[in-house]
């Protein structure tokens, strides 16, 4: 009987289980495993597209880059993995990523009930139309009927059937997972319209075979703030997503460029010595060095440098900063201080 | 626990550990403790984590509205119905493709299976082009050919091809005419009925007649004449009450009539064609199972090869036929979620796909549809095995 006791002893041992302990701090994970994993879209050009030879560049890479940059001196320290619409919250909350930074909206429901924070607005956008020139429509709202190709577990997807039911007009959906099985269908005629955000619209437009042939139409119909993502529970992680992305604007805001950083040290403006790190330990406070925002800036650029290189006029998008220029310009980016 | 627990008869002279019944009721008791043990570590694991997270958990979300729309419902759908009926809208579409494409899959299947026995060369050579090359090629592949290659390549809505105006074909997939079902239809509904119930018993009774008598009768014929005969004449005598809505181009595309998607029918297509090459192999292996002897027979006693076919070789071959069959079956309702890719709102797209994003609930989700799959497979199988039963070798 003896042995029949043990695997009883063994089985009820078995029931109370030790629940793991909630992971590590991830700033502690990302640190002992040397780089970020950040997670990105499966190819957006000028927010985040890998080029021939396989290097990420965009807007959204560079967000991480600058976090790369802040946490190890080296923006390339930072492996990105390509999500789509649909799998990108599940990717996150299961801890295949550290950080997402994929052109995500901003929600009340995404913020609350997917155990997930966002940082921040680092690109204020909002949802468009765009149809085939021949078709002669100059407004969304001449849209009744159309089909209306878009991509599945978007924003996009819900502010479109608002629209139409808003606006009484009928509609067809056609809802595919990924970015290029959408344009594919748009572009074979399956759909009238293709409908995202407004600069993926831009970025849309320069994938397809003749881009001239197809405009934008004017109506902005939702807002969408888009931000990176971090799993909801690590403060401290929080915090360094969302001052990486502060600091960027608030160094444009003071005039502090990668091409200039150096000199700025020397400056005799206490703001930019905080920013700098010359005055004052705020790195400490994050778990970073005092000159985080020093190598983030020289490594990667403040934001209006991001910017401009991917989105803006340095690039082949061009878009207008719009509603993305600083405060001081008339725009909303509007960052608290470093102090 | 009572079980293992329980002593064991006292004239047993050997230990617990050592008698065969006691110690496999103590190993099966063991191992579904362990079960059960994992089982709640999980499901408590799994429920701690997600609060730790902040994820919301529970099946609240079913009767929440779901907000986005889905291009093909057969029930009642709009973006402000529930998670719920997304449930139903998926999973009905699942059905329906699946369903259609498990008859084309069989009718194509037997007849490419059977030609490819023919002695006719140029038949069989065709037969085994099609096996070899659907059969060979990624089915992923195929849906998006079909999609992408051919059904995209069809005209606009506004050079639609016309096929005698019954039905239009177009990049948006195929506009057929409607029937509108008038006043008096569901007496042609009923004559329809009848001449289906008539056609049976007066096939049950002809092969009784046959069996006793020898006497053949015109079973086919009949049974055609009482299936369309009598909804003809009900339809006369009603006064025509189904009449016809033809499509009408109007602005982006056709009004009226039955719409098809493009996205169903390529889905369909590939599907139907891809397990029909499995299928037509699985036939011809079960013909030539039944032995060259049978056939030889049958020639001896005179039938001609249709017949020989239809009642000595099939009823055999089933025998082998049907149990890799069902396997076919139940890959076809699984590959249908292929569908994905090509924006078919199938069950997994719409609720292991939209519903979970947009809910974020991912393990009630997939444990839902996990359930689904493993459910319409069962029901499959379960179907074709009391098929098998009653084709199955009857001793004597």
């Amino acid at each position: 009987m003896t042995r029949m006791w043990k695997v009883a002893i063994a089985a009820a041992a078995l029931t109370f289980p030790a629940l793991p302990a909630s992971a590590a701090g991830t700033l502690d994970q990302v640190k002992s495993k040397g780089f970020i994993q950040c997670g990105v879209s499966q190819g957006i050009i000028g927010y985040s597209a890998p080029n021939d030879k396989g290097e990420w560049s965009g807007f959204d890479v560079d967000y991480c880059r600058a976090l790369a940059a802040a946490i190890f001196n080296d923006p390339n320290k930072v492996k990105f993995t390509p999500l789509s619409t649909k799998d990108r919250f599940t990717a996150l909350q299961s801890g295949e990523v550290d950080i997402l930074s994929r052109n995500t909206t901003w929600t009340l429901d995404r913020d609350t009930k997917l155990g997930l924070n966002f940082v921040g607005t680092t690109y204020y956008d909002g949802q468009g139309f765009m149809v085939k020139k021949s078709m002669k429509i100059n407004s969304a709202l001449e849209l009744s009927g159309a089909s209306v190709c878009t991509q599945t577990g978007t924003t996009t997807e819900l502010n479109l059937a608002d629209y139409f039911r808003n606006n009484k007009m009928k509609y067809e959906v056609v809802a595919f997972a990924t970015v290029d099985e959408t344009i594919k269908a748009y572009e074979s005629g399956r759909c009238d319209v293709l409908t995202t955000d407004a600069s993926q619209l831009y970025s849309t437009r320069l994938k397809l075979a003749s881009p001239d042939d197809h405009v934008i139409l004017p109506e902005i119909i939702s807002k969408e703030p888009l931000g990176p993502v971090v799993r909801h529970g690590d403060d401290q992680w929080f915090d360094i997503a969302k001052w990486t992305f502060f600091a960027m604007l608030d160094a444009e805001e003071l005039g502090v460029s990668s091409k200039n950083v150096e000199e700025m040290k020397k400056s005799t403006n206490p703001e930019i010595r905080r920013l700098l790190g010359v005055e004052g330990s705020l790195g400490e406070g994050l778990g970073l060095t005092n000159d985080w925002i020093v190598r983030i800036v020289s490594k990667v650029g403040n934001y209006g440098e991001v910017f401009d290189r991917n989105l803006g006029a340095g690039s082949k998008l061009k878009i207008d900063r719009g509603y993305n220029r600083l405060w001081t310009k008339g725009g909303i980016q509007y960052a608290p201080p470093v102090r | 626990m009572t079980d293992i627990a329980s002593p064991a008869p006292k004239r047993e002279r050997s230990s617990l550990l050592t008698n065969p019944r006691t110690r496999s009721l103590l190993i099966q008791g063991v191992l579904f403790v362990a079960v059960a043990v994992a089982l709640w570590f999980f499901i408590s694991n799994g429920r701690a984590n997600l609060a730790a997270r902040n994820i919301a958990t529970g099946f609240g979300f079913l009767e929440q509205s779901s907000g986005f729309d889905i291009s093909q419902s057969l029930i009642r759908y709009d973006d402000t119905a529930t998670y719920g009926r997304v449930f139903f809208v998926g999973l009905l579409n699942t059905l329906l493709v699946s369903g259609i494409g498990i008859v084309f899959a069989t009718i194509i299947g037997f007849a490419v299976g059977i030609a490819r026995l023919s002695k006719n060369w140029l038949l069989s050579k065709l037969a085994e082009v099609y096996v070899e090359v659907i059969r060979n090629l990624p089915l992923l592949f195929q849906i998006l050919f079909w999609y992408l290659g051919v059904l995209a390549a069809m005209p606009a809505a506004r050079q639609s091809l016309s096929l005698f105006g019954l039905a239009y074909v177009n990049n948006r997939g195929v506009v057929l005419a409607r029937p509108i079902f008038g006043e008096g239809s569901d007496i042609v509904g009923l004559a329809l009925l009848a001449g289906i119930i008539l056609a049976a018993a007066m096939r049950w009774w002809a092969h009784r007649r046959q069996m006793q008598t020898g006497q053949p009768f015109p079973v086919i014929k009949t049974a055609l004449a009482l299936i369309f005969g009598l909804p003809l004449l009900a339809f006369a005598a009603t006064g025509a009450p189904i009449s016809i809505e033809w499509p009408e181009l109007r602005g982006f595309n056709f009004s009226g009539g039955i719409r098809v998607l493009p996205e169903f029918v390529a889905l369909l297509i590939a599907l139907s064609t891809y397990t029909a090459s499995f299928i037509a192999e699985i036939v011809r292996a079960g013909i030539m199972a039944v032995s060259r002897g049978q056939t030889e027979a049958a020639e001896s006693l005179g039938l001609r090869p249709g017949p020989i076919l239809r009642l000595v070789v099939v009823p055999q071959a089933l025998r082998v036929i049907i149990p890799p069959l069902t396997s076919q079956y139940l890959n076809l309702t699984k590959n249908s979620s292929l569908g994905v890719a090509i924006g078919y709102p199938d069950f997994f797209a719409v609720f292991a796909g939209t519903t979970l994003n947009q809910t974020g609930q991912a393990i009630e989700i997939i444990a839902m549809t996990m359930a689904v799959y493993l459910t319409i497979s069962l029901i499959t199988s379960a179907l074709m095995n009391i098929y098998n039963r009653r084709m199955a070798l009857v001793e004597r």
